[in-house]
């Protein structure tokens, strides 16, 4: 087989299976980024809505026929489908539109059957059916989930035309519900010389992450609910792991089993990947919290705008904990003035801030900067190259610039 | 008296903290276990248990070698890998030949991270490979064909000497230049700070 345009389907998945149970094995999985183009249809509406009745009840809402927000690109099986933040407001992320990282398809899991062990060194291996998680004290909490290689392509191929979420669409807000990993470590009994336990998946990857106990004690969850229905499948249906503020990877989905043991199982995803280059020739590891980033989400690409006032908007998070302020340019960094915060602003969840401003029409270079309650300040791209070297692209969260240009259109300004 | 200070050093710390639904607001009331879920026996705990650490622990009975290895990796790993682990850019990482001179992978993102130059342990090929490849069909290999196709990248990497076979005992011996490179998260870890590093 050769290479194809197509991504992988669950129907071609199927195809390779069989081929697989023959003896052969599928080869030519998809090239990245090759999708239908979507042709959305034009939709109607009445010139007078008041004039007749609209339509019936339904048992499943629908978005309006006028929006059509969007996850890009899909229908890969080893992929991410990014969140098109500029689609969205204020700071939860609508829960079928959470950003999508999987390592070898999405499973169907039956929560009947689906259970978590936890063993190791624990006094009383178990496990625990997805009813039994829910019959324990909850907690709900709001929190974002990103992934460390959020940024990296406007890093390493930064065109004008990139959207925000193709800058830093994988990175998605919840309100989650779930069981604390510390409740059931005190239900097991966890030794104390257990340091470090290792979160398995469900998944066809086994995708598995070793974790500090010290993490499952302080805040780490398992859920089983976000924005207030029952996980999604893509996002780890029946439960998964929350480690508030880690990186994506270690939020182990589909979760089924928890080892604890005295020290990092070093897995595939926390040596080969998910490390981080180092100049003198280090590799830093367990590069676990997300540091602090914001972008804005509009004005930006592909809008074109007009002079008047356009508030600047987008969202600011931090791994460490609350956002304190986020600063706003319109010069390129020249001078910096405080944007507001709206909402309630959280521990390890996103934050939109605004910033009014009134366009004269001349070049601008918007950009935004997110200060945590470290008193961590997102750094400029020359910055953090400047510790990092080139060569690092997880953990990337440098300053993000939008152009806008004379004729209003504004555009990504990648080399900042 | 006593009783009322304390009484008044419980609402200041009440009103001190938030409400935070992580603390266990059962108080006293709270069991020491709930008594859910339900033992796991040695057979539930044996179908899953399937890591491997750096010293060997979990490694299965078997062996192979690279010899071995070659055919395990022309019919389950070269139609994606390719036909000698050159990897094919973006979904399917090359695996082996990598430059073994330097670590400047900070300095240079082109350099190809594979096996013999980046990753720092042996026991970690194996585990992988059993747990999630080939991609198509996770599981699908033998503990003999795991052992004998990471006998065979181990192999095209310099790591073991012609012939060796892999497995329990000799896979955690195997040296892997990478090791040394690796260093903990320096960034103050959740405490934070101000730094960028």
């Amino acid at each position: 087989m050769t290479d194809t345009a197509s991504p992988i389907t669950r129907r071609s998945l199927l195809a390779g299976a069989a081929a697989a149970a023959g003896g052969a094995l599928l080869a030519g999985l998809p090239a990245a980024g090759a999708q239908q183009p979507v042709v959305p249809a034009v939709p109607h509406a009445p010139a007078d809505p008041t004039a007749a009745p609209g339509a019936p009840t339904t048992a499943v809402g629908s978005r309006s026929p006028f929006v059509d927000p969007r996850r890009a690109p899909v229908g890969q099986i080893t992929g991410t489908a990014l969140t098109p933040l500029q689609d969205l407001n204020g700071s939860i992320t609508p829960a079928d539109l959470h950003f999508t990282r999987i390592h070898d398809g999405i499973p169907t899991i039956d929560p009947a059957t689906h259970t978590l062990l936890i063993h190791g060194l624990v006094d009383h291996p178990m496990e625990f059916t997805v009813d039994d998680l829910k019959r324990f004290p909850s907690v709900t909490r709001v929190h974002f989930v990103e992934c460390s290689g959020n940024g990296r392509q406007a890093y390493r191929a930064p065109t004008p035309n990139m959207t925000p979420q193709q800058v830093e669409g994988m990175t998605s807000n919840s309100e989650w519900v779930g069981v604390p990993v510390a409740t059931l470590f005190n239900e097991v009994g966890v030794h104390h010389d257990a340091e470090w336990f290792l979160a398995e998946g469900r998944d066809a990857s086994r995708l598995a992450r070793s974790v500090p106990v010290s993490k499952g004690r302080d805040d780490a969850l398992v859920v089983y609910a976000q924005n207030g229905e029952p996980l999604r499948p893509e996002q780890g249906f029946p439960i998964r792991l929350l480690l508030p503020g880690f990186e994506g990877n270690m939020n182990v989905k589909w979760l089924r089993r928890i080892k604890l043991g005295t020290s990092p199982f070093m897995t595939r995803w926390e040596t080969s990947k998910y490390t981080d280059p180092l100049p003198g020739g280090k590799e830093r590891m367990f590069s676990f919290e997300m540091d602090a980033k914001s972008i804005i989400t509009s004005p930006a690409y592909p809008q074109r705008i007009t002079p008047g006032w356009w508030p600047v908007r987008g969202l600011a998070w931090s791994g460490r904990g609350r956002i304190n302020r986020v600063d706003v340019s319109v010069d390129g960094g020249h001078t910096w003035l405080e944007a507001q915060l709206l909402g309630s602003i959280l521990s390890k969840a996103h934050v939109r801030f605004e910033y009014p401003w009134q366009w004269t029409g001349n070049e601008s270079l918007l950009m935004s900067r997110a200060v945590d309650d470290h008193g961590y300040v997102q750094p400029t791209m020359k910055q953090l190259l400047a510790v990092r070297g080139p060569g690092t692209d997880y953990h990337f969260n440098p300053i993000r610039a939008w152009r806008v240009a004379r004729d209003g259109t504004v555009t990504f300004e990648g080399r900042t | 008296m006593r009783r009322l200070i304390a009484l008044a050093a419980a609402a200041l710390t009440l009103s001190a903290c938030k409400l935070d639904s992580r603390q266990d607001y059962l108080g006293d009331k709270a069991p020491k276990r709930f008594g859910l879920g339900h033992a796991a026996s040695a057979s539930d705990i044996a179908a899953e248990d399937i890591d491997v650490l750096p010293n060997g622990t979990g490694l299965p009975p078997g062996s192979g070698t690279a010899a071995e290895g070659a055919t395990v990796y022309a019919s389950a790993c070269a139609s994606c890998h390719g036909a000698n682990g050159e990897g094919k850019a973006p979904d399917y990482p090359q695996l082996v030949g990598g430059p073994k001179t330097t670590f400047d992978f900070a300095d240079n993102p082109k350099i190809p991270r594979t096996i013999g130059n980046y990753w720092p342990y042996a026991t970690t090929v194996f585990a992988y490979i059993r747990r999630a490849m080939p991609l198509t069909a996770p599981g699908s290999l033998t503990a003999d064909q795991t052992y004998a196709v990471t006998a065979y990248l181990l192999e095209r990497e310099g790591l073991i000497p012609s012939g060796a076979a892999m497995d329990a005992n000799s896979l955690p011996r195997v040296q892997m230049p990478a090791r040394s490179h690796f260093v903990r998260d320096d960034r103050q870890g959740s405490q934070g700070g101000p730094k960028v590093r």
